[in-house]
């Protein structure tokens, strides 16, 4: 996976837009590019998920539903869990690179996204070697005595543990942007006035970085959710997600209804929450 | 060394209008500009100066009107077309390009190659002669505005455009480059039309100046006779400063008498504008005298024939070359008088009974809803053909 | 109690950045490993054979040349195109501005295996055989929002007095853009292009979905996981991950030199 692009959103500075016919010319192919690629094609997924239904028009959602319902809510559970921890550990992170690196701040974020440059698959991978069973990181936790089957690897924690590592970028550098925007003397201020630390970043900072702490959550949580590898890599079949539900329905059981159906009601369950969170914060800002 | 210079011409806006959806920011505005004149479109923010400015340039479409260089309509031509330039507020000098580059812009585009000596000249006349290897973030204020002008003159244009180009420089930067633009402007001999809000800076600099209010020209001509004889209100009361009393006229001839608030003003008929028999008197707070009203000697003190009027001092204020009083007079208006500290310690203080006087020659005359378009032929500028010309 | 959390939120910081670090690190020192088995998940003994005889695994690199192949092309077009929206999202007006955000937005949301999946479905249904070009296809179709929303910041940065004096100063509007424009925008145009072919180069659940037989680097890597991950991808990761942080950290040192040059007035 690959690093994301922050939220940015400037002001138009001066000038006014131009109406233009230019304008169409401009947008004419990439937009004609993406209507053909990507909307068209949920119009031939939505026309395979009702090919084959075993009952009525929708026989298939049904079934989806019904075969795969732990599938779907095991992989809300698990994008949620990581999407939290991502927050956890990406915010003081985001929160020191803004506000205290100074001029380190450049090389802080060039080390944020390099992880990326190396294959995101080998990553996971490479998690295999660091969770394994005989490794220091199990022993440790095992010499505690928390967790319950004795091993991380094969279970949820490891496929919660992956995500979360993989997807921190996307949380990092929202709550980056966010946070960069904070006038530094307001919390010069509230310091002033609420005299501790805690009740200034709640007060203050908290609510300010809110348009990055949103975005962040966006972008964590909705990859997350449709995510396999995690699961494939860390997990076990006891550990399915909806993602590897409809990676097996394409590659194995070649049942391309089924896996349809999977990917509409993920996308509808996405599509509600993409929603909510524009009518939160309108179009302009999300570009 | 003096440019050669292409021949300029005259500059004639015909009916200019631009409108933004309903309202019209350029509301029919006719003038002509001589060749080779410093040209001044003074007015506050939003009254049109700027959008006419942009019309000029080829930056604004008009909405009717025409823009005559010469005997030609370029109010179709696009603005690389036009041999017009400007100096823009913010300067918009492009910061991927040295200096040398900045100014030489022009000329490339037009398929100049020889640019070497041209711009190396240019640069000599705004003196930044060896700045041209610096990038525009490496320059002051007043420095950055110097290329901005050099970059716009090197292209020899029929008219250079000023847009507020001096706004962003501090008060004694500003005068200095008040005078270089002035000096450059002869030296090379183009015709510059100067956009701003400053009065002081148009009167400073313009041959000319044209008072705009409202998307109209309310009033045109010579900085001294706009200032001296104002012809509207907003005029009156936007160059400097005016004390006006609104009066009807009781006798005509040479010397016209205007009664107000039961006091009687003369002034010379020239020096009034007005059209029938509401007659706005008005004096300049500088014309006018201050002295203490002891009650007996005071009316004696006053010259022969003078405007006076009694009132009682609210506020003084000390400037050091002049004293600024407000005085309540007996409708209840606040007059404004200066007088120059010309004794050590001559002043009247608060509260103290004064009369004011001036000369009737000083005094000027208005109507009271002088709008454009009152077109009444007077002394110093003539309609023709619908358009104002100044001689 | 101001420098308990500065201290304390440092070492978080670093921690987390620690964090990101260590499966690089095991990457890394794995490809010099000589594995016990053919999975190389545990270290065995120092060994420079993966690094010696990169190509030495067959499929290795004959699908990490396909990959960037596909990662060159479906950039190009994708920068291109996406740098056209940008320049209309922020300098004009046209009907659908809602609408075409939304669009734009959408790609960067979904999950891939919805996109990768739809994607098949659309290709089947046009009988269009999966393979190289469906791949690129894919590619640039989700190339194009990041590239919009790079280029996009870069252009909003950009005051439109220029472009107005330029075209005073008699550029045609070519002209204008050739010679103020694009050089001003240039930095933003190529972060968006660094960022398509990082994108595409790494990308796996769209690719897996559309290549039918074909194998790109990841591709490559996931079949080979099941199997055991052949030493030489470890090298070559290294590689590429270590040549991708060399060009970003010349790329930023060049650039503050540069502004410290201009700083000196040299």
């Amino acid at each position: 996976m690959a690093p994301v692009a922050p939220i940015a959103a400037a002001p138009l500075i001066g000038g006014v837009r131009r109406r233009s016919g230019l304008a169409y010319l401009l947008l004419l192919p990439g937009m004609l590019w993406l209507a053909i690629f990507f909307v068209i094609p949920f119009g031939s997924l939505f026309a395979t998920s009702l090919q084959d239904s075993p009952a009525g028009l929708f026989g298939n959602y049904a079934q989806a539903m019904s075969e795969y319902w732990g599938a779907y809510v095991r992989a809300l559970a698990y994008a949620g869990i990581s999407t939290l921890l991502a927050l956890i550990i990406a915010y003081p992170l985001a929160y020191y690179i803004a506000l205290r690196s100074g001029r380190w701040r450049s090389l802080l974020l060039v080390l944020v996204i390099a992880p990326s440059f190396a294959s995101f698959l080998l990553r996971t991978y490479a998690w295999r070697t660091i969770l394994a069973d005989e490794g220091p990181v199990t022993s440790f936790f095992n010499a505690l005595g928390v967790l319950p089957d004795q091993r991380i690897l094969s279970t949820g924690l490891a496929v919660i543990a992956g995500l979360t590592y993989n997807f921190l970028p996307f949380m990092i550098l929202p709550l980056y942007a966010s946070l960069d925007r904070v006038d530094p003397r307001l919390i010069e201020a509230s310091n002033d006035l609420y005299a501790s630390g805690p009740k200034t970043f709640w007060k203050v900072t908290w609510p300010l970085s809110m348009p990055g702490v949103v975005a962040g959550t966006l972008l964590t949580f909705i990859p997350a959710s449709g995510d396999f590898i995690n699961a494939q890599l860390l997990g076990s079949p006891q550990t399915q997600m909806i993602g590897n539900a409809i990676q097996a329905n394409f590659y194995k059981l070649r049942d391309y209804p089924m896996a349809s159906s999977l990917s509409f009601i993920l996308m509808a369950t996405i599509v509600i929450l993409v929603s909510l969170y524009i009518k939160r914060s309108g179009t302009e800002e999300i570009v | 060394m003096k440019l050669t210079q292409a021949p300029v011409q005259d500059l004639h806006l015909v009916n200019l209008v631009k409108r933004f959806g309903s309202v019209a920011a350029v509301d029919d505005v006719s003038v002509t500009i001589p060749a080779g004149s410093f040209f001044a479109l003074l007015g506050a923010s939003g009254c049109g100066k700027t959008t006419t400015l942009r019309m000029v340039a080829g930056l604004e479409d008009p909405t009717s009107g025409k823009i005559l260089l010469g005997e030609r309509d370029i109010a179709g031509l696009r603005p690389h077309q036009r041999p017009v330039n400007t100096v823009f507020q913010s300067y918009a000098l492009f910061p991927h390009l040295d200096v040398f580059e900045n100014v030489a812009f022009g000329l490339r585009r037009r398929g100049i190659r020889a640019v070497q000596e041209p711009v190396q000249a240019m640069l000599d006349l705004v003196e930044l002669g060896s700045m041209g290897h610096r990038r525009p973030s490496q320059l002051s204020g007043g420095q950055q505005q110097r290329v901005a002008v050099a970059r716009a003159l090197i292209n020899q244009p029929a008219v250079l455009l000023l847009d507020e180009p001096l706004g962003a420089l501090d008060l004694k930067l500003r005068r200095q480059m008040q005078i270089e633009l002035k000096r450059i402007q002869t030296e090379v001999g183009t015709t510059f039309v100067h956009v701003t809000h400053d009065q002081e800076e148009a009167m400073t600099m313009a041959d000319t100046i044209a008072v705009m209010n409202d998307g109209r020209i309310e009033q045109l001509g010579h900085p001294a006779d706009i200032y001296e004889m104002p012809r509207t209100v907003f005029v009156a009361n936007f160059l400097g400063q005016s004390n006006l009393i609104a009066g009807r006229r009781e006798s005509g001839g040479d010397l016209l008498t205007v009664r107000a608030f039961d006091h009687l003003f003369a002034l010379p008929a020239a020096r009034s504008s007005a059209v029938g028999p509401d007659v706005v008197v008005g004096v300049r707070p500088e014309k006018i005298t201050v002295i203490d009203d002891d009650g007996a000697t005071s009316d004696e003190r006053v010259p022969e024939g003078h405007n006076r009027v009694r009132g009682v001092v609210t506020d003084v204020s000390y400037t050091g070359v002049s004293t600024q009083y407000l005085i309540r007079v007996p409708w209840g208006a606040e007059f404004v008088a200066f007088e120059q500290n010309v004794l050590v310690g001559d002043r009247c203080g608060v509260g103290d009974p004064v009369i004011l006087h001036w000369s009737p020659a000083n005094t000027f005359g208005l109507s009271a809803d002088a709008t454009v378009g009152s077109q009444a032929a007077t002394a110093d500028s003539e309609a023709v053909d619908g358009e104002l010309q100044v001689r | 109690m101001r420098w308990v959390s500065k201290y304390l939120l440092r070492i978080v910081a670093f921690a987390v950045i620690a964090y990101l670090f260590v499966p690089i690190a095991v990457i890394a020192v794995l490809s010099f490993n000589k594995p016990a088995n053919r999975y190389n998940l545990a270290w065995n003994s120092f060994s420079l054979d993966a690094w010696k005889n990169l190509c030495g695994f067959p499929g290795v690199c004959q699908s990490f040349v396909t990959s960037v192949e596909i990662g060159v092309i479906s950039t190009i077009i994708a920068t291109i195109m996406g740098t056209m929206i940008a320049i209309a999202l922020v300098r004009y007006r046209f009907r659908g501005r809602s609408a075409t955000n939304i669009l734009i937005f959408l790609p960067m949301a979904t999950p891939e295996v919805i996109m990768g999946f739809s994607l098949l479905a659309l290709f089947l249904f046009l009988r269009f055989p999966p393979g190289f070009a469906a791949v690129t296809i894919a590619h640039i179709m989700f190339i194009i929002s990041f590239a919009v929303v790079t280029v996009k910041a870069r252009v909003q940065g950009l005051d439109p007095r220029l472009e107005e004096a330029a075209r005073d100063l008699y550029a045609s509007p070519a002209a204008t853009f050739r010679f103020v424009t694009l050089p001003i925008i240039l930095p933003g145009i190529v972060g968006a292009a660094l960022l398509g072919f990082a994108l595409s180069f790494d990308d796996f659940v769209i690719s897996y979905f559309n290549a039918g037989t074909m194998q790109t680097f990841p591709i490559f890597i996931w079949g080979a996981a099941q199997r055991g991950i052949p030493v030489q991808v470890n090298a070559l990761a290294t590689g590429v991950f270590v040549l991708a942080l060399a060009i970003v950290i010349v790329g930023q040192s060049m650039r503050s030199t540069r502004q410290r040059r201009l700083e000196r007035g040299l």
